[in-house]
């Protein structure tokens, strides 16, 4: 079992009469990579400011390795922060930027001088010791703000969105870096980000957040293959979402029926009680075939017609307007049928098909959050 | 140049451009430069004249004509009865009145800019109000205030210890000048404080500073420069007062003061003198800063 680093337990923040957080309980275990993902607005950044202590929570407790820290001073906390803007200050050089924390604490000069040359080695910035923050470039003052907070040796790192001003190549680089380094020190890292394919990459866990809460929290692969809510479902990745009822059982798995009396096969317990569902799969799961194609018993199939075909390179994305009038979108490979030279055109008839196994259900409750 | 980039008609399009052009150049290398030759000597000559005349060989008592050049006048640059005493009595309150306003008027514009309670927006009104009151209007007010506090029978009178505020004198013209002052230098440091990231002092805090060492550590040295350009300009009008110390000073004098009282009677040339000092020593301090502001954005 692994420690507890970070709790939060029933946490709300209010500004003027909306919640920007609103009732988040959730721990976070020693040394891992846990993130905050979610648009632009559902409180990241105030749920990470309360954690390093810039903002104090309406109600709820927070707890830093099993100590009560909701109201002690950011500056009392063994917790460093990565800006967004990385808030190195100006005045001073890089040398003396990393070494801010440990002069706060009376180290002496030449530990400082010995684990600042460290950390700028570890970031890969040796020989920036003299320069100011404004003669740098914007991923190397990214690195200076990590290395500035890693110097302290926190129990915990929090990270807001640290790679958004960087360009894609920039980006990809520093995120294998920031994977790197999280691994070499071992610290926990609580990290913000609006960008999913950043965060599943990256995370042991992610808290999937929407207006104030989070919907779901678990590893990069849960949340993809089981998303809980329609939310979910639709920022990680793209979903295909058909609604339908819970109509009987065959051969194990439980029947939907769909608006237009086509049945759907999913695992018996995903029903789970409930008679309005929406059942969901991923583009990539569900195959192309033709009207006469043998499809396996067990496979679910939908007729339908394709309205859109784009190439993307290394598959072949396909809009299909199947006969309960839901657009389908499907993504296929590009292995044989490019080589065959036989991709599906625009009005060709269709029968997709998918295993059963690869079903999620979403709840049909709309997720309209109370405060909206 | 490629053939695609040319405009169908050469002439057309260069007849069509050429009185702009023509006309922006004009400006750029005749028009500005000599409005600029111009302007700059208006506000010169005075200085230049002043400059002159502190190495005239003056006789009489007015050093209004030229006689010739002699280093007399820098040589003895004190030398007239009550000038060393006036001019210590400037720099002493120019210097105390610049500590206290340039103390009080930060601290009240790092109130300002970073709290927002009730009236703000009528305090930072406020603030403009003495530098918008005729200095007349101050200084009356003021003595009025002063005079009421020590007169038998005065309204404040009692409220504030014997001797404080009157008789008038020396203590007087300091609670002016640092009155007069708080405005100037709440309006300087607050222009440098807009610019502040607030984010910079959490990340001091979130590095393990207090509250005071992420003040002295990351907020003062940012605003440093407004502060002290804050301070210069509150100093340069501390020693340059007439109005409303004239009104608040009963018997002390300041430099300006004495230069004025005297010149009823003589224009001395250390008039000249001292007036030259001031203004090498306010170039001086400029240069410096200015100097020292390439180096801090070069380093
Ligand atoms: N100081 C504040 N005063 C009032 N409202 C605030 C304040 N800070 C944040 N909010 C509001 O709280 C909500 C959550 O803000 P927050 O900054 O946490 O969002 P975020 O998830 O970090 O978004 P982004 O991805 O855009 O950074 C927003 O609606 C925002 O307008
Ligand atoms: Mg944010």
């Amino acid at each position: 079992m692994s420690e507890i680093d970070v709790r939060l337990v029933d946490v709300v923040k209010r500004f003027g009469d909306s919640n920007a957080v609103d009732h988040i309980t959730l721990d976070v275990n020693d040394g891992e990579f846990f993130s905050l993902l979610g648009p632009s607005g559902c409180g990241k950044t105030t749920t990470l400011r309360m954690i390093g202590g810039f903002e104090q929570p309406t109600s709820g407790l927070i707890e830093l390795q099993g100590q009560d820290v909701t109201w002690l001073p950011s500056y009392k906390r063994n917790v460093n922060t990565v800006f967004q803007s990385y808030a190195l200050f100006p005045h001073l050089t890089i040398e003396e930027n990393v070494a801010f924390g440990l002069r706060r604490r009376g180290v002496k000069d030449a530990e400082v001088k010995s684990r600042v040359t460290d950390m700028l080695r570890l970031v890969e910035l040796p020989g920036f010791e003299k320069r100011k923050p404004n003669q740098i470039s914007g991923g190397q003052a990214q690195r200076v703000a990590l290395a500035r907070a890693l110097i302290n040796r926190p129990a915990v790192l929090l990270l807001d969105e640290p790679l958004g001003a960087l360009d894609l190549k920039l980006r990809k680089q520093m995120q294998v870096e920031l994977k790197r380094i999280q691994r070499e020190v071992g610290i926990t890292f609580i990290y913000v980000t609006h960008d999913q394919e950043e965060a599943m990459t990256m995370s042991d866990r992610i808290a999937v957040m929407n207006r104030g809460k989070y919907e779901q929290l678990g590893n990069p692969e849960s949340l993809y293959e089981r998303p809980q809510t329609r939310f979910v479902a639709g920022f990680l990745g793209v979903s295909n979402l058909l609604a339908g009822t819970v109509d009987g059982t065959a051969d194990g798995y439980a029947l939907v029926k769909l608006a237009d009396d086509t049945r759907l096969r999913i695992p018996a317990a995903l029903a789970d009680g409930n008679t309005q569902i929406e059942v969901g799969i991923r583009p990539e799961k569900v195959r192309m075939n033709t009207p006469t194609d043998a499809i396996p018993a067990a496979a679910n199939q939908l007729d339908g017609t394709v309205t859109d075909v784009s190439y993307v390179g290394v598959s072949t994305q396909y809009i299909v307007d199947s006969k309960s009038g839901i657009p389908m979108t499907i993504y296929e490979q590009n292995i044989e049928r490019t080589t065959n030279g036989s991709l599906y055109r625009q009005g060709d008839a269709v029968r997709l098909s998918w295993m059963p196994e690869h079903t999620f259900v979403v709840g049909s409750a709309p997720t309209t959050a109370p405060g909206d | 140049m490629t053939a695609v980039s040319q405009p169908l008609n050469p002439t057309a399009a260069a007849t069509t451009r050429r009185p702009p052009r023509r006309f922006l150049h004009a400006l750029d290398h005749w028009f500005l430069p000599g409005f600029t030759v111009v302007a700059i000597g208006y506000l010169l000559v005075p200085i230049v004249v002043m400059i002159i005349f502190s190495f005239n060989d003056y006789q009489g008592k007015f050093n209004f004509v030229w006689h010739g050049f002699t280093l007399q006048g820098w040589f003895h640059p004190f030398d007239w009865p009550g000038l060393p005493d006036a001019i210590k009595t400037s720099l002493f309150i120019a210097f105390l009145s610049t500590i206290g306003s340039t103390i009080l008027g930060t601290f009240i514009g790092l109130a300002l800019t970073r709290y927002s309670f009730k009236g703000r927006g009528a305090i930072n009104g406020l603030i403009f109000l003495p530098m918008a009151t005729p200095e007349i209007v101050m200084g009356s007010s003021l003595l009025t205030l002063f005079v009421n506090s020590g007169l038998q029978g005065g309204m404040l009178n009692g409220i504030v210890p014997k001797g404080v505020l009157f008789p008038l004198g020396f203590t007087t013209i300091l609670i002016a000048h640092i009155m007069f002052n708080i405005s100037y230098v709440v309006v300087t440091v607050k222009a440098r404080i807009a610019g502040f990231d607030r984010r910079l002092e959490e990340a001091a805090m979130d590095l393990g500073a207090d509250e005071l060492t992420t003040f002295w550590k990351v907020t003062f040295p940012l605003i440093f420069p407004g502060v002290l350009a804050a301070a210069l300009l509150a100093f340069s009008l501390s020693i340059d007062d007439f109005i409303i110390t004239s009104f608040v000073s009963g018997t002390t004098n300041t430099f300006p003061i004495w230069a004025y009282s005297i010149i009823k009677n003589a224009l001395p040339v250390q008039i000249n003198v001292v007036g030259s000092m001031v203004f090498l020593g306010a170039v001086l301090i400029v240069g410096l800063s200015n100097i020292r502001q390439a180096r801090g954005n070069r380093a």
